[in-house]
């Protein structure tokens, strides 16, 4: 039976401050971080708030397309439907269908870009500690 | 038109595309950059690509015959297509990108943990891909055919060769380039004339386009027929024929026809009077009607206001699902620089759309016998000539016809690099660069063959086709997927297949003609209003149903989907504290 391999002498010295568990911030940005990376319940919670706020953000972008370019099938029907005949093509429908839309989609879609930086941008800060 | 400018034009095109794609051929060298370009291409160049490989010779030349057609609600076509990447940003784009996975199979893989769905979602990535290729192939077929007079097949395969040479020699990292190369080549093939028509419109008193009567010949208007068609007239009308109408042969006769149907044979050449009103068209599938006007436009007459919801739902929400789409996605080096991207795609796509629906326009005003002849898809490289005239006509004319090529080759080429990375992963033996070689030609012949098979069936609704079925069947895959816990591989695999395969068996059998009017017409041509909630509600029922066969990772995948990459990339030493508790 070979002569158990004796333990190679290591230096001893602090805890290192970068996975540290001993003061600072750092202290308590490591927990948090494995607590997700280990899927505790705790880690869980922390994913599902995150999944949570960003939904609630591409909900509402999506609710704007809709609210402001889904409807408008429905909006350029309104004169016929209230007058009875139907009505010419007016240049309201070529500026609207042709031009104005295009923009408003961008600002919703820039919206909801800087809106879930944002998010992100909070919930390292919450992981993290800070 | 001059032939001899538009060759040079296409051959120019077609020239720089194989160039800038060997250059890639140096440039890429690993099969990392083979396939994502290593994923380290910026926004800015990505988002030209991505751009550049969308615009479809649908969105180059087809919305401006719809237009010239139909009027002004055919606008919903490219604010359709540019919403869909609204949509596709709001609820996937990050999260797609942060699944690591390649292709929408690898995402239905990682999320799902089951290699039956993978097989599934491959079907179908295939199915959409080969879909939407055929159109592309026919259409720049039909393309060169207007602008040489060569056979019809010539620009498929022109187009063919092309791309797969370019694809299976640079993979992705030379396709990145060609494709913002050609997204800039072909905003400025359709805006530079543009301007120069718009200026020719004002010089000419800027006559109003009529959409809600039928619109008239501005000047006496020689019209050939290339193929037998019937035609409906309002009111009788004089006219001069060469060739034969009603089965009785004229010579430069004159005559006049009858308020009712009339037919004219192949070859006849009538001299419409200037005023006269252009006359309906009675059977535009007989005679192998415009190709991307056509699609469903019967249909939309009976229940516009379904139709168009139709066509929202399958734009809206199919962009998402389409492989070509998805492919790019992965080219982003993490998440956010996914969502700015898109950013950056939305206003590149939405500037080009601004200016196809001139042309349909000015096509109504100048050009309304295209509609008579079923070359409605002409208009955007007819009206240079028509307008302008001269030297300035043709060289405006060959700008278009590059572009047009441009569109054909970018969008064939995002294609086929997608099928052929499905291929190449789960159907080939094995992986690897020279395979990839293989399922390139493999993923360019099965179309080409198929579009020299079905010549004559209108394959021309494809490309709506393959945005419903895709808007059925990834779109609940990808958003459940990346939003709900509670998805399993069982509810998944029903979920694609009743929810796609409804969408897929209803406009093919509208497509055979099989409910010749009324409701059940309407519901077949537009399924996406109903094939798009089955396939979400499907996907939902059976996974509640099967909740024991949720993926034992679920919690981790959705981890890694949703949180920030430097959060899920630890660094190193951080977790070895912890690993030893």
């Amino acid at each position: 039976m070979p002569a158990a391999p004796r333990p190679r002498r290591e230096t001893v010295t602090g805890v290192p401050r970068s996975g540290g568990r001993a003061g600072g911030r750092t202290a308590r940005h490591a927990p948090a971080r494995s607590e997700i990376s280990e899927q505790t319940p705790l880690g869980a919670t922390y994913v599902r708030s995150l999944m949570r706020s960003q939904l609630r953000t591409a909900l509402l972008g999506l609710g704007a397309l809709t609210l402001l370019v889904g409807t408008l099938p429905l909006l350029l029907q309104l004169p016929r439907v209230l007058t009875g005949e139907p009505l010419a093509p007016g240049p309201h429908l070529w500026v609207v269908l042709g031009v104005v839309v295009y923009p408003v989609m961008w600002l919703i879609a820039r919206w909801y870009v800087r809106r879930a930086e944002r998010n992100e941008r909070d919930f390292r800060g919450l992981v993290e500690g800070r | 038109m001059n032939h001899a400018y538009a060759v040079a034009a296409v051959t120019v095109v077609v020239l720089v595309t194989l160039l800038i794609g060997a250059l890639g051929l140096r440039i890429s060298r690993t099969t990392s950059d083979f396939y994502v370009a290593s994923r380290t291409v910026g926004p800015r160049l990505n988002a030209a690509a991505i751009s550049g490989e969308y615009l479809s010779a649908a969105s180059f030349l087809g919305i401006a015959g719809l237009v010239l057609l139909q009027g002004p609600e055919m606008l919903w076509y490219p604010v359709g297509y540019t919403a869909g990447y609204l949509v596709l940003l709001l609820l996937v784009a990050a999260p797609l990108r942060r699944s690591g996975a390649y292709t929408l199979s690898d995402f239905a893989e990682a999320r799902l943990e089951s290699p039956q769905v993978r097989r599934l979602a491959s079907l179908f990535v295939v199915g959409i891909g080969w879909l939407y290729l055929l159109p592309q192939l026919q259409g720049a077929g039909l393309t060169l055919e207007i602008l040489t007079g060569a056979p019809g097949w010539v620009g498929g395969l022109v187009v063919a060769v092309v791309v797969t040479g370019a694809v299976a020699a640079g993979g992705m990292r030379s396709i990145t380039f060609v494709q913002a190369f050609q997204y800039w080549l072909k905003l400025t093939a359709l805006l530079v004339p543009a301007l120069f028509l718009a200026g020719a419109w004002f010089g000419d008193d800027a006559p109003r386009a009529r959409f809600d009567a039928p619109a008239t010949f501005r000047e006496h208007t020689s019209v050939r027929f290339q193929e037998t068609v019937r035609i409906e007239l309002d009111r009788p009308l004089t006219l001069t024929a060469t060739g034969t109408v009603d089965d009785r042969p004229y010579d430069n006769g004159s005559l006049t026809l009858d308020v009712g149907s009339h037919r004219i044979a192949s070859g006849t050449t009538l001299g419409f009077p200037a005023g006269a009103e252009v006359p309906e068209q009675s059977d535009t599938r007989a005679a192998g009607a415009a190709i991307w006007s056509e699609p469903l436009a019967d249909s939309r007459e009976e229940h516009p206001l379904y139709a168009t919801y139709g066509l929202i739902l399958a734009t809206f929400l199919g962009t998402m699902g389409l492989p070509h789409v998805a492919v790019r996605f992965y080219t982003s080096p993490n998440g956010t620089a996914a969502r700015r991207t898109t950013l950056v795609v939305l206003a590149l796509i939405g500037a080009f759309y601004l200016l196809p629906p001139v042309y349909g326009v000015l096509g109504r005003i100048y050009a309304p016998e295209l509609a008579l002849t079923g070359d409605a898809d002409a208009a955007v490289l007819v009206l240079p000539e028509r307008l302008i005239g001269g030297v300035g006509g043709d060289l405006l004319g060959a700008l278009l016809a590059g572009g047009a090529f441009a569109a054909f080759l970018s969008t064939a080429s995002g294609l086929t690099m997608s099928v052929a990375g499905v291929l190449t992963q789960d159907v080939l033996p094995a992986r690897g660069v020279r395979h990839f070689r293989l399922a390139t030609v493999l993923a360019m012949a099965v179309p080409l063959g198929l579009g020299a098979v079905t010549a004559d069936v209108p394959v021309a609704d494809a490309v709506g086709l393959a945005f419903a079925v895709s808007a059925s069947s990834f779109c609940p895959l990808l958003v459940l997927g990346i939003w709900w816990r509670g998805l399993t591989p069982p509810g998944a695999a029903a979920g694609l297949v009743i929810g796609g395969g409804a969408a897929l068996t209803a406009v093919m059998a509208t497509r055979a003609g099989i409910p010749a009017a009324g409701w059940s017409h309407s519901l077949l041509a537009w399924p996406a209003v109903w094939s798009v909630p089955l396939g979400f509600l499907t996907m939902v029922l059976v996974s509640l149903a099967t909740r024991s066969r949720i993926p034992p990772g679920t919690a981790a995948t959705l981890a890694r989907l949703h949180l920030p990459e430097e959060l899920t990339t630890k660094p190193a030493g951080s977790t070895a504290p912890e690993a030893e508790r």
